[in-house]
């Protein structure tokens, strides 16, 4: 068979469907409009069932605990009567040390249910591990392909941590350069093998997250007697606020809601680095959790390895925040220090923008961070401060606000430096039409698509009808 | 002489950089891309040679024979004095919040 590059991406859609078990062709409504809903019903599984079948692989039911000394830190530099209870979820202690586990946990389940041998994900992220960990206690084999080091041959040590671990769970990593010829690699193990592809991006992979927004509704209720105000979530390619926001509502459709909620995404801005660069890929010190997903996801959700992508960030999407890599390293500090426990940088992004936005909120108010991340070797504030530095950045004491991605990383003197950013978010609504657009040139919209589109950015439609329309007539100025 | 049997790692160009068609920037552009793989050693080779390997689950892949023993050499970093000034600067911090507390 022809393996060569152009070959195997010709082959795409086949190969997908056979390594997704899921025709997607079902769900269509138009050229543009499919049914999400119906697809990720498709799934068959209750919220209770999904929380059995994690239970059996050592996910779900993490603590949720009181950050008392940093709210108390927090109050110091709010204004008086301000400084909302900041709560976190320690998703670290799922089995592969993160909230992926619950990602991992379904799809593996599903792979082993409909007779597949093994499990391929290309990922370069904590999913990697929680679909090595999985496969290895459903005795599957498991293939994680990462994008790990440049020309120079030379990793950040974040990523070579996860090759390690993937490594340790007995998967066949697959390490390669920088690239996003990743997905040309990823289907052609999947055509070798005919293992099943655990995308992040498939339905089992979202639904597997709705047991975490879940447990927090039910675990801040049991403590608070209400409902979380603000669920802070760390957003990258969009999964973890679909499948968090779609679990709350879920559980406060099925008690009643006591009070209103507000999903909160938050990515580290790593604005001016190219993504695809093998040059910028050693000067980032987050691998994931930034915005070099987070936009383009929020923007575009089916730039994704599967035909439709199940996490649509923009459906439940309140703000978008984004903080610096210095306030999200002297926020890990802070949870060592003042709270006794160590995790890894990355999955403490949402903690750095929960403390930022406690600050200008009433202290009765509450904000839950939702998730927290394994640390250890590689991923850790001074592996990769010393990595940073080892690459000529810069780094500084001042205000984060100041410093310049890949030439320097400035951490915060005290919390009145905290300053997060706020995303525009109509205009990711623009840029998400203007994709819309360019994807579909010469399709005529039906009304169906405007009422899908609605769903699908949550906008009244008559807004989106005019957005179209200016994208349509500065595209004729051109 | 490398011994068949031995956990080695090889390397595979997929594609060399005439060959990369998707929208990169320049400096990755004039870069192959590689992917590496870990496994046994099927046959007696020398550091450079095209080898056979049998990875962890079983499967067999060809590339150049680059590293004998691969491990992982990733640690903790070296020393930052900004880590251990904001640490002690933060528990400092608590404890006059702690103390005017109690003071009432």
């Amino acid at each position: 068979m022809d393996k060569s590059y152009n070959a195997v991406m010709s082959r795409k859609n086949e190969i997908m469907k056979k390594a997704l078990g899921i025709d997607y062709d079902k769900y269509k409504i138009s050229e543009i409009s499919f049914d999400y809903e119906m697809m990720m019903d498709d799934v068959g599984y209750s919220i209770n069932e999904i929380a059995d079948i994690q239970k059996q692989s050592k996910v779900g039911n993490t603590p949720l605990y009181y950050l008392s000394n940093i709210t108390k830190l927090v109050r110091k530099y709010a204004a008086k009567g301000k400084g909302a209870k900041i709560y976190l979820k320690d998703e670290a202690a799922n089995a592969s040390g993160s909230f992926k586990a619950r990602r991992a946990s379904l799809s593996v389940y599903e792979a082993l249910k409909k007779g597949y041998k093994g499990v391929i994900a290309a990922t370069s992220g904590n999913y990697g591990a929680a679909v090595a960990s999985q496969a290895a206690m459903r005795g599957l084999k498991c293939i994680i392909i990462q994008e790990v080091f440049d020309s120079k041959y030379i990793g950040q040590p974040e990523i070579v941590e996860k090759s390690r671990i993937c490594d340790a769970m007995g998967a066949e990593v697959i390490m390669s350069s920088v690239g996003p010829e990743l997905f040309y690699s990823l289907l052609s193990a999947l055509e070798d093998t005919g293992y099943f592809n655990a995308s992040l991006y498939t339905p089992y992979s979202i639904a597997g997250i709705e047991t975490l927004g879940w447990e927090i509704v039910n675990q801040i209720r049991k403590l608070e007697g209400r409902d979380p105000d603000y669920i802070v979530v760390t957003h990258a390619g969009g999964g973890n606020i679909t499948g968090t926001a779609r679990g709350a509502l879920k559980y406060k459709l099925e008690f009643k809601p006591l009070n209103n909620t507000e999903f909160i995404a938050c990515s580290v801005d790593l604005t001016g680095l190219h993504m695809a660069s093998d040059i910028d890929f050693n000067k980032k010190s987050f691998t994931t959790g930034h915005t070099g997903f987070g936009v383009p996801f929020a923007q575009w959700p089916d730039r994704a390895d599967t035909p439709r992508n199940a996490a649509r960030p923009l459906r439940y999407m309140d703000k978008y925040l984004t903080v610096t890599q210095g306030e999200v390293f002297y926020a890990t500090e802070m949870l060592a220090a003042l709270e006794g426990i160590e995790r890894g940088p990355a999955g403490n992004t949402s903690l750095a923008g929960a403390i930022n936005l406690a600050m200008n909120l009433d202290q009765d108010a509450i904000v839950v961070v939702q998730e927290t991340e394994y640390t250890g070797a590689g991923k850790h504030p001074q592996a990769q401060l010393s990595f940073a530095q080892n690459n000529g950045i810069e780094i500084l004491r001042g205000k984060p606000e100041d410093s310049i991605n890949g030439k320097n990383i400035i951490l915060p003197r005290n919390l009145s430096d905290f300053q997060y950013k706020e995303i525009d978010l109509q205009k990711l609504k623009i840029s998400y039409l203007e994709n819309l657009v360019a994807n579909f040139p010469k399709v005529k919209m039906l009304e169906e698509d405007f009422e899908f589109l609605s769903n699908d950015i949550n906008e009244d439609p008559k807004w989106i009808k005019e957005q179209i329309f200016n994208i349509l007539i500065k595209m004729k100025e051109k | 002489m490398i011994k068949k049997g031995e956990w080695v790692k090889i390397e595979k160009i997929l594609l060399k950089p005439e060959e990369r068609t998707a929208k990169l920037p320049e400096e990755t552009k004039k870069v192959p891309y590689v992917v590496h793989v870990n496994g046994y050693l099927q046959n007696d080779a020398e550091i450079g040679d095209e080898v056979t390997i049998l990875s962890r689950i079983g499967r067999l892949h060809t590339g150049k024979l680059i590293e004998v023993k691969p491990s992982f050499k990733h640690n903790f970093g070296d020393f930052i004095q900004h880590l251990v000034d904001i640490n002690i600067e933060l528990k400092k911090e608590l404890e006059e919040i702690n103390e005017i507390q109690q003071r009432g």
